[in-house]
């Protein structure tokens, strides 16, 4: 194994200030008799930086989009002077209308954050739940499936989008959650068959598993078989593209709203930001910046996770 | 933990009283002219062509025979865990206790896997769930077909382990099933069987994965177990050496039929079908060190394809052209001890020698 003198270098290079050390003796010394997959790989997580920065941005970001008030106690619909640079008093500039960019930005953290983590939860929980029940059941559920899952991928996410944001229009009497659970609704429903598809083929492998025979033969329901054998053993690829997913629906938000039939003003939103700000991107390039940093330094922070967390569960990259 | 472990009881000493009642001389199992066929794309593979045998309390009954020879199959569709399709059964009767499982509600019958009915696996290494601690699996037994509560169940399953040797039983009941080496995982297996005193239990080549020190103990402690419980066994074997110690009868599978059934001693000392008088020449014995060792030449027939006549008449050295035309029926060996039988037409002959 090549990645093996990496790792020790990493570990011990990697001890972060945040890590608190004084549980990690006790820790490992409970581990140590009993190790699970998930205890190997919540050690094997604990040693990397790159988990560490992702995990503090996250934390950052969920704070932005629980509490802007912590970060700024502008009104992001204050109107001040227009396109001022970056100064003391407004921190990132102000933007063509005259809000302050800094609070825009925080307060536009909320959009990108409850759409991310809403479709997540929604693509995977109806993919998950479709794809182990197509993968068990198999027959005729499975061919039916199959073929949704085909027609669902011939459709462009962006193109998908455009069409159900389209069908159902927001406006600016719109309330902000219908808009936000809009949003969510089209990349669901672009989202899950990735997810049922990758769920379907996790479930295959782990079902011809002795475990799976031998619980049946010591009289298992099919639902406990599910729950207790096939479920906690195919977990780990979905958990991992989720994680990555999330990123990956926040810049599908960001473009929605960009294109202008996502979140529409005056919901705030880093995508409508940038797209507000793209008229001043020669003559004050700090307008798109800021809130296209946030979304970069949000989604990688995302991705970033996934890749640990895939690191971690499989096995093989150890 | 002598004083915590009693000796379990029997099955009518259990909390649970059992539905099933076994026949009047300790009947349990029968399966009558079993036939399974697995519909594939080239066509219908008959794995089970009219199995028959019967089963009582404290008896073990030792299936042998070469891969694909269908005994796996055989404990499968016992068991009813057969993936249906592509396997199906046209014909024949598994009657545990008189109530054929066959034509049994599916919930019903699930219900007699594990405290009626339980199986021990080939592969002791994927047969436990990865993911849970050993105890755990054990107590599941107890918690979802008894009821009880956590640390009850958990109790019972470190006497189950200290039942079935595992040392530091208390102590490893968290532990997990990649921490264990293979003969320990198979021990837990066999405890997770057990674990509700069944009444039948079948053992799918419970020793193939193993070495053969362990082989000996895996063997030794089944037969313990069933001499303990007055279960009724079945084991699933290739290996001629496993069988002789443990087995009280044994029948010969090939082709997915029973070719010979004789009491293990009597099928030792003198085989009545050339198939199995061929298995126990391919033995290798010391004393005949340096000959050449006797086997049974070809291979077992395509499913897809049985032989006519006799399924194992191309590779019979007795072959007549009565083999190639009638297929034998399994019938009594004349001037055997009773009992005895095998599906050839020359049986008398062979078991002249």
């Amino acid at each position: 194994m090549t990645d093996t003198p990496q790792q020790s270098v990493t570990a011990t290079a990697g001890i972060e200030p945040g890590e608190p050390s004084t549980d990690v003796a006790p820790a490992r010394e409970a581990a140590a008799p009993a190790r699970s997959l998930t205890s190997d790989a919540w050690r094997q997580l604990r040693r990397k930086p790159a988990f560490w920065f992702s995990v503090v941005l996250i934390a950052l970001f969920v704070a932005m989009a629980a509490f802007p008030g912590l970060f700024t106690s502008i009104d992001p619909r204050q109107v001040f002077d227009v396109r001022q640079e970056p100064s003391a008093e407004h921190w990132f500039g102000t933007d063509g209308q005259g809000y302050d960019i800094y609070s825009r930005t925080i307060h536009g953290a909320r959009a990108s954050i409850l759409v991310g983590i809403l479709t997540t939860v929604a693509t995977t929980l109806i993919g998950g739940a479709v794809g182990i029940l197509a993968a068990y059941f198999g027959g005729w559920l499975d061919t039916i499936v199959s073929r949704i899952t085909d027609v669902f991928f011939a459709i462009p996410v962006l193109l998908g989008g455009i069409l159900f944001m389209s069908a159902f229009p927001s406006d600016q009497s719109t309330p902000y959650l219908s808009v936000v659970l809009k949003v969510v609704a089209a990349l669901t429903i672009l989202g899950w068959p990735s997810l049922a598809r990758l769920m379907r083929g996790s479930v295959l492998q782990v079902l011809p598993n002795d475990y799976i025979q031998a619980a049946r033969a010591l009289g298992a329901s099919p639902w406990r078989i599910i729950t207790k054998h096939v479920l906690p053993n195919s977990l780990a690829p979905i958990l991992v593209v989720s994680t990555i997913n999330l990123g990956v629906f926040i810049v599908a938000e960001a473009t929605l709203s960009f294109l202008g039939i996502g979140l529409v003003p005056p919901a705030v939103s880093w995508g409508v930001a940038i797209n507000e700000g793209l008229t001043f991107l020669r003559t004050f390039p700090h307008i798109p910046l800021f809130p296209s940093l946030f979304l970069s330094l949000g989604v990688l922070a995302f991705i970033m996770l996934g890749d640990a967390a895939r690191d971690a569960f499989d096995p093989k990259s150890r | 933990m002598t004083t915590t472990t009693q000796p379990r009881g029997r099955r009518d000493a259990q909390a649970t009283a059992s539905d099933y009642r076994p026949g009047p001389d300790g009947l349990l199992l029968e399966v009558d002219d079993l036939h399974v066929e697995f519909h594939t794309e080239d066509g219908v593979a008959r794995a089970i062509n009219g199995v028959n045998f019967d089963l009582h309390a404290g008896e073990t009954l030792a299936i042998l025979g070469e891969s694909g020879s269908g005994k796996s199959v055989t404990a499968q569709a016992i068991m009813g865990i057969l993936d249906m399709p592509p396997a199906k059964i046209p014909r024949g009767a598994i009657r545990y206790c008189g109530q054929d499982l066959l034509t049994m509600p599916d919930e019903q019958r699930r219900k007699t896997r594990g405290p009626e009915i339980s199986m021990i696996f080939q592969d002791a290494l994927s047969s436990l769930n990865p993911v849970f601690p050993v105890g755990w699996q054990i107590a599941e037994m107890f918690r979802k077909h008894r009821g009880m509560n956590k640390s009850d169940a958990t109790a019972q399953a470190v006497r189950l382990m200290e039942r079935v040797q595992i040392p530091a039983a208390k102590q490893r009941v968290r532990a997990f099933p990649h921490q264990f080496s293979g003969g320990m995982r198979q021990r837990i297996m066999i405890a997770m069987a057990i674990a509700l005193d069944p009444a039948v239990l079948i053992a799918d080549e419970p020793t193939t994965a193993l070495d053969v020190t362990v082989q000996a103990q895996i063997m030794a402690l089944l037969a313990e177990l069933q001499e303990e419980r007055q279960m009724g066994l079945i084991l699933i074997t290739h290996d001629l050496g496993v069988v002789a110690d443990v087995a009280d009868r044994i029948a010969v599978m090939y082709c997915g039929r029973i070719m010979e059934r004789a009491d293990v001693l009597e099928l030792y000392r003198r085989p009545a079908h050339p198939y199995t008088l061929g298995l126990l020449e391919s033995i290798p014995r010391l004393d005949q060190k340096g000959q050449e060792l006797s086997a049974i030449g070809g291979l077992p027939p395509n499913l897809l394809r049985l032989p006519s006549g006799c399924e194992f008449h191309p590779r019979c050295r007795f072959v007549q052209d009565v083999c190639r035309r009638d297929r034998p029926e399994l019938t009594a060996v004349v001037g055997a001890a009773p009992g005895r039988e095998s599906a050839c037409h020359f049986s008398e002959e062979v078991h002249r020698g």
